[in-house]
């Protein structure tokens, strides 16, 4: 790795990327259907789980 | 960025870093194909005895959508270079740069993991296990060992389309039996004279990229031969499930039907190119690609049409 070989000084140095507004907006919208996603696959185990379970959830020891 | 990526991006004129949208990940999906994998693999569920609760029934057609689709991406990882240089998929989001390689092996392998785990936790251990298969057939025995060796590519790694209504039926059922080994066999032999056709009107693209293709190492001729035989055998094993009794009149009315004019248009590619005119043989072979798509899914969903009440009339 060339960054291991630099100094403290010229590793300050190094231009972060610039992100344009356009890149930044498409990150964003890429995060939200990500989020979406993994809150639909949430929403369906929770589903899941329940059917499975099914009465069983009442029968239980108090 | 791979190397793929950035000779793609640099044979674009791409001079900048792209970022992949949501879109562009979901293209890697292969949502067309996987569309045809989860209509098969809601037959197989359908058709199979028993029932499934419907939201087990939900989670099982999504783990097969999305095993289906990470194996697209998995393939687009693999087959980048060659994506690249043919016409047909050099919009694909890696050759286009918007992907890298890596994220797309990264993102097909995640969902991979994700859907074979979740099919055996939520619904039952066949049927993960077959998904597994199929996700393992694609990349390793098709994308990566036979597509760019034998001509037979297609042949053998049709296996892993054929899988879903399997997949389906073990979802319900849990096991596998004669009547989803037919349903495995349609598609199979569905496979070879669909994409021989395909290759027929496309095979300067996959000559141009070293993919032994039938037509590209055995020629047209052959090719014509060789899809006209399949057509023919395709028919009868279409035909099986109305003689093993899981399908009644109606299928058997409508798929006997299809079938002729299957063959009628692989005669038809056929006798275009025994009479030597090779444009009129490559219109009739993406004639015959296009109705092929048409023809799976009218058989499949004739096996739907028979579930309505009423209109299921054994014929043995």
């Amino acid at each position: 790795m060339a960054l291991a070989h630099m100094d403290e000084k010229s590793r300050h140095d190094i231009e972060p990327p610039v992100w344009s507004d356009d890149m930044l907006k498409q990150r964003r919208a890429r995060a939200k259907a990500m989020a979406w996603a993994l809150a639909g696959f949430m929403i369906l185990v929770f589903a899941v789980t329940l059917v499975k379970l099914g009465a069983n959830v009442l029968d239980r020891p108090l | 960025m791979s190397d793929v990526s950035i000779e793609t991006a640099k044979a674009t004129g791409a001079d900048q870093l792209q970022i992949g949208t949501a879109r562009d990940f979901f293209a890697l999906l292969k949502p067309r194909v996987m569309s045809l994998v989860v209509f098969t693999g809601i037959v197989g569920m359908v058709v199979a005895p028993g029932s499934i609760h419907p939201v087990l029934g939900f989670m099982a057609l999504l783990c097969i959508a999305v095993g289906a689709g990470a194996s697209g991406a998995l393939n687009m990882w693999y087959d980048a270079d060659i994506d690249a240089r043919m016409t047909r998929t050099a919009e694909r989001p890696v050759p286009k740069g918007k992907v890298t390689a890596g994220e797309a092996l990264g993102f097909g392998a995640t969902l991979s993991v994700i859907s074979v785990v979740a099919m055996g936790l939520f619904v039952n251990y066949t049927a993960a296990a077959l998904l597994g298969i199929t996700i393992g057939f694609y990349l390793f025995i098709y994308t990566m060992w036979l597509k760019r060796r034998t001509p037979q590519n297609i042949v053998i790694g049709g296996a892993a389309g054929a899988f879903p209504p399997m997949i389906g039926w073990a979802a319900v059922t849990g096991s596998v039996s004669l009547e989803s080994i037919v349903l495995f066999a349609i598609i199979f032999m569905w496979t070879p004279p669909h994409f021989w056709a395909l290759a027929l009107y496309r095979k300067g693209d996959y000559e141009g990229v070293g993919v032994p293709m039938l037509p590209v190492v055995a020629g047209k001729h052959e090719t014509r031969k060789q899809i006209l035989i399949y057509s023919v055998l395709l028919v009868p094993v279409t035909l099986a499930p109305v003689a093993l009794g899981f399908a009644g009149a109606v299928y058997g009315a409508g798929t006997a039907s299809l079938g002729a004019i299957f063959l009628a248009l692989a005669w038809q590619v056929w006798t275009a190119g025994t009479h030597g005119d090779e444009v009129e043989s490559d219109i009739r072979a993406k004639r015959l690609f296009l109705f092929s798509i048409f023809y799976l899914f009218l058989i499949f969903a004739l096996f739907l049409v028979e579930r309505v009440p009423g209109l299921y009339m054994p014929v043995i």
